[in-house]
């Protein structure tokens, strides 16, 4: 209960804020930390929960963006619609790439998302309907009543998202099926031996994350103005979608909102402070300290913190 | 006579260019206490991942309770009533030993949480682990382990269990700890199949025990007869 | 689409030189994921690392092959500490490694890929040898210089190790702790001595690998993306634990690769590799010669 009160009072905070008087460039910076809460949750649940490793989040990212972008162009689809159809692509995606390699062991998994990565990327730059490798730019409103810039509503909407992407880890986790989730991680022999139906299990996960992580690109091509193959198929949103869950602690639904939080805002300040390559060194080194030192994260850190003071 | 609860007809497996299993038959009748032996590479546990699930076998047909389920994969052979222990122990190391029972609490008996930690406690009483209920599981010596292992399959509610040797490596005291819960599941009505080692606990516990060798059975029979076998002290010994 | 049997004949005999290159590029990852297991997704980024060091060291005046060479026992010293790390850090604690381990070396690739653009920029490098620029002309093809020696190289390389892994003691020791490592111990062996030796001969290879790549064509930070596929592909195709399988695995990505070259363009080449990769996983996994 006191989760969804939680829940409803930062959707309220968002709006608040997207109606206030604060600085326009905070709502730049927010949309992207919070698409990054949406994709390190998303992740997490195929990957902290059953221990299938994505490398390939982009794929998933970066198809929701171009079916926003084909709707747009040929339907003039409104966003709702973008992202509806931006999850249920994800949702496919992850059922094909599932089916084809959870049979498999975890790394043959992780490569086969690098390779579903390149084929979209190299598909989309083929394509001239979408701009081909030079890419398209968008028209969008200007302003979206009742805020004050498109921004602000697509802050609105993602922090939406957000806290979708949330509760359904949350439900995950908490019921039986992170439980199987869980004993699939721990041991996927064992778990298969105790009447988890893992290969099931697992496609579900999948099959949610990538859903998530499709309707977490569909609004971005309306931020950007703009879609471009190489940005949206990187496998830099590889790296920060699975070093924010890392960092933050992959058991707990909370874990991916503290990384994304964290390592999102560190990211911003790095980016237009220093550089993006150094942005990415900072996100690369963060990841190994965290998987070396601190494998259970943030919320990892704070139990055993609060364990010491409580004796 | 009873039909058999289960019947291996004719099981072969290959790795590659090696045979692990050629052609290998058995029934087992309902509450059975049946023991399998045989030297370190002779197909035991290649025969009961094939019967577990976590093999498939390629050639032959395997039965249980009368119904084929050679295609099953091994969820749904557990929830049929097939149990198994690890060689090894496996347990769900980030849970705690009563949330190892919950997992197929849920899965094959679909309890809901609360009757499925009463049911659980009652296991782990019987086994004796009641008072490590909320450690966790990464914690335990390696009796524990075994017994966490057999506690785990029990939740399963299993008509044939399958212990893999779970006696390796303990020690007198703790061998009869183990064979104890055995006997005590088996007066249950359980039908368990035992693959040890350790020849004492073989021949106490068995009613019948068959010899496997290089993936074919070489001896058949009550325990007494099966130890004085010549063929069999030859596979152990090597001749 | 232009076809005709001399372009395709050409595309081929190119794919073949190809081919072996990308054995040879893939074989370190055929021993350090093959036979020890490791997650190593960081392999084809100490390949770039290895390309960039021999153009360092090619720019002291050396032919970039011998730079290669030299660098293969600093890559070797790399390899073990790199393993040890690893062993240390999660094999040795078993439970979580999988997760952990690939994440480790999904970080390293980044922060070496990184390092190489803060330190060399994102501009591409390429190497000066007699033999780069010029081609050799039999009847009406051209076939490259730089691929031929590519390709001296590739068989050299692949069957010395395989034939290292097959003959010697330390070898057949490799190949038996990947089969089985209980047994390894109960003969006096020590296994982490042994795949740490491998690991480091695998990344050794990588060195000599790096300047091929770079004699091969201009080498940028980002290109260990691609060859994640590439080598990937090969090792996969190949099945895990085939050395010989390496070469095969890799002729069938060179042609295959060459031909889409030569039909679809430069714009569809990087795909083939992932898309290889992808029907391999999906219909037959454990590859051609797999266990």
């Amino acid at each position: 209960m006191k989760y969804w009160i939680g829940a409803v009072l930062v959707v309220i905070a968002a709006f608040g804020a997207a109606l206030s008087g604060i600085n326009e460039y905070f709502f730049y910076a927010a949309y992207i930390v919070l698409t990054f809460v949406v994709l390190s949750t998303a992740w997490n649940i195929l990957g902290g929960y059953a221990g299938y490793v994505n490398f390939g989040t982009g794929a998933f990212f970066g198809l929701g963006s171009y079916s926003a972008v084909v709707l747009f162009k040929a339907l003039d689809a409104p966003l709702i619609v973008q992202i509806v159809a931006g999850a249920a692509i994800g949702a496919a995606l992850g059922f094909g790439v599932g089916i084809m390699t959870l049979r498999l062991r975890g790394i043959f998994f992780a490569i086969a998302t690098v390779a579903i990565l390149f084929i979209m990327e190299t598909f989309m730059v083929n394509w001239r309907y979408v701009g081909g490798a030079t890419g398209l730019q968008l028209l969008r409103p200007e302003v979206m009543a009742p805020f004050g810039s498109y921004t602000r509503m697509l802050f609105v909407v993602m922090a939406l998202l957000a806290v979708i992407a949330v509760s359904i880890a949350r439900y995950i986790q908490v019921g039986w099926i992170g439980r199987g989730l869980r004993a699939i991680r721990d041991s996927e022999e064992a778990a298969e031996c105790s009447g988890v139906p893992t290969l099931r299990l697992k496609l579900f996960a999948c099959v949610v994350s990538g859903a998530l992580m499709g309707a977490a690109g569909a609004p971005m091509p309306m931020y950007l103005s703009f879609i471009e193959p190489a940005s949206s198929f990187s496998l830099n949103w590889g790296v920060s979608a699975l070093a924010m869950p890392m960092i933050g602690g992959t058991g707990h639904w909370i874990g991916p909102v503290i990384g994304a939080l964290l390592l999102g805002s560190i990211q911003q300040i790095v980016t237009v402070t220093i550089s993006n390559e150094i942005n990415v060194l900072v996100v690369g080194v963060l990841l190994v300290l965290f998987v070396v030192l601190a494998p259970d994260g943030v919320v990892g850190l704070f139990r055993k913190w609060t364990r010491r003071f409580s004796r | 006579m009873d039909p058999a609860l289960l019947q291996v007809k004719n099981v072969s497996k290959h790795f590659g260019g090696f045979t692990a299993l050629a052609g290998v038959s058995l029934d087992i009748a309902p509450g059975e206490r049946f023991g399998l032996i045989g030297p370190n590479g002779s197909g035991k546990t290649t025969l009961i991942n094939c019967i577990s699930g976590s093999l498939r076998n390629e050639g032959g047909s395997i039965h249980f309770s009368g119904s084929e389920i050679s295609r099953l994969p091994a969820y749904r052979r557990t929830r049929l009533g097939i149990a198994r222990s690890f060689q090894i122990p496996r347990p769900f190391h980030s849970m705690s030993v009563l949330e190892n029972l919950l997992v197929p609490s849920a899965y094959v008996t679909h309890l809901r949480d609360s009757e499925g930690e009463a049911k659980a406690m009652e296991i782990l009483a019987d086994i004796g682990l009641a008072d490590k209920a909320h450690a966790l599981a990464n914690q335990l010596s390696q009796v524990e382990l075994r017994k966490l292992e057999l506690a785990r399959a029990m939740a399963a509610k299993p008509r044939l269990l399958i212990s893999d040797e779970a006696m390796a490596g303990l020690a007198g005291a703790e061998v009869d700890e183990v064979l104890k819960i055995l006997f005590d599941l088996n007066a249950k009505g359980i039908t368990i199949i035992m693959i040890e080692h350790i020849m004492q606990a073989v021949m106490r516990f068995s009613q019948r025990v068959v010899c496997l060798d290089a993936g074919k059975i070489i001896c058949e029979g009550p325990p007494t007869e099966i130890v004085r076998n010549p063929d069999v002290q030859r596979a152990y010994l090597g001749a | 689409m232009i076809f005709s049997f001399d372009l395709l004949f050409e595309a081929v005999l190119f794919g073949v030189l190809l081919g072996c290159f990308y054995a040879a590029v893939s074989i370190g990852l055929s021993v350090s994921f093959g036979l020890l297991d490791v997650p190593h997704v960081a392999h084809p980024a100490l390949m770039v690392l290895g390309s960039y060091c021999t153009w360092i060291v090619a720019s002291w005046g050396l032919d970039p092959i011998l730079a290669g060479i030299i660098l293969m026992p600093v890559f070797f010293v790399l390899g073990v500490l790199i393993y040890r790390f690893y062993y240390e850090t999660f094999e040795k604690r078993g439970t979580e490694a999988g997760v952990r381990g690939l994440a480790f070396f999904f970080g390293v690739a980044f922060i070496i890929e990184v390092g190489l653009i803060l330190v060399f920029g994102v501009d591409q490098r390429t190497v000066q040898a007699p033999y780069i620029g010029s081609s050799w002309a039999i009847g009406e093809y051209r076939l490259p210089y730089r691929m031929l020696v590519a390709f001296g190289i590739a068989l050299v390389l692949t069957a010395a190790l395989t034939l290292y892994l097959s003959k010697t003691f330390t070898g057949r020791a490799i190949k038996a702790v990947a089969q089985d490592e209980p047994a390894l111990r109960l003969m006096g062996a020590n296994p982490v001595r042994i795949k740490q030796w491998a690991f480091g001969i695998a990344t050794g290879v990588s060195a000599l690998a790096g300047a091929m790549l770079i004699i091969v064509g201009p080498v940028e930070p980002a290109l260990d993306r691609l060859y994640i596929g590439r080598t990937f592909c090969v090792v996969v195709l190949a099945g895990l634990g085939s050395m010989s399988g390496t070469l095969a695995a890799g002729l069938i990505l060179g042609i295959s690769e060459s031909i889409v070259l030569m039909m679809l363009g430069a714009s569809w080449a990087p795909a083939v590799a992932f898309g290889l990769l992808l029907i391999v996983l999906g219909i037959r996994p454990q590859g051609l010669f797999g266990r």
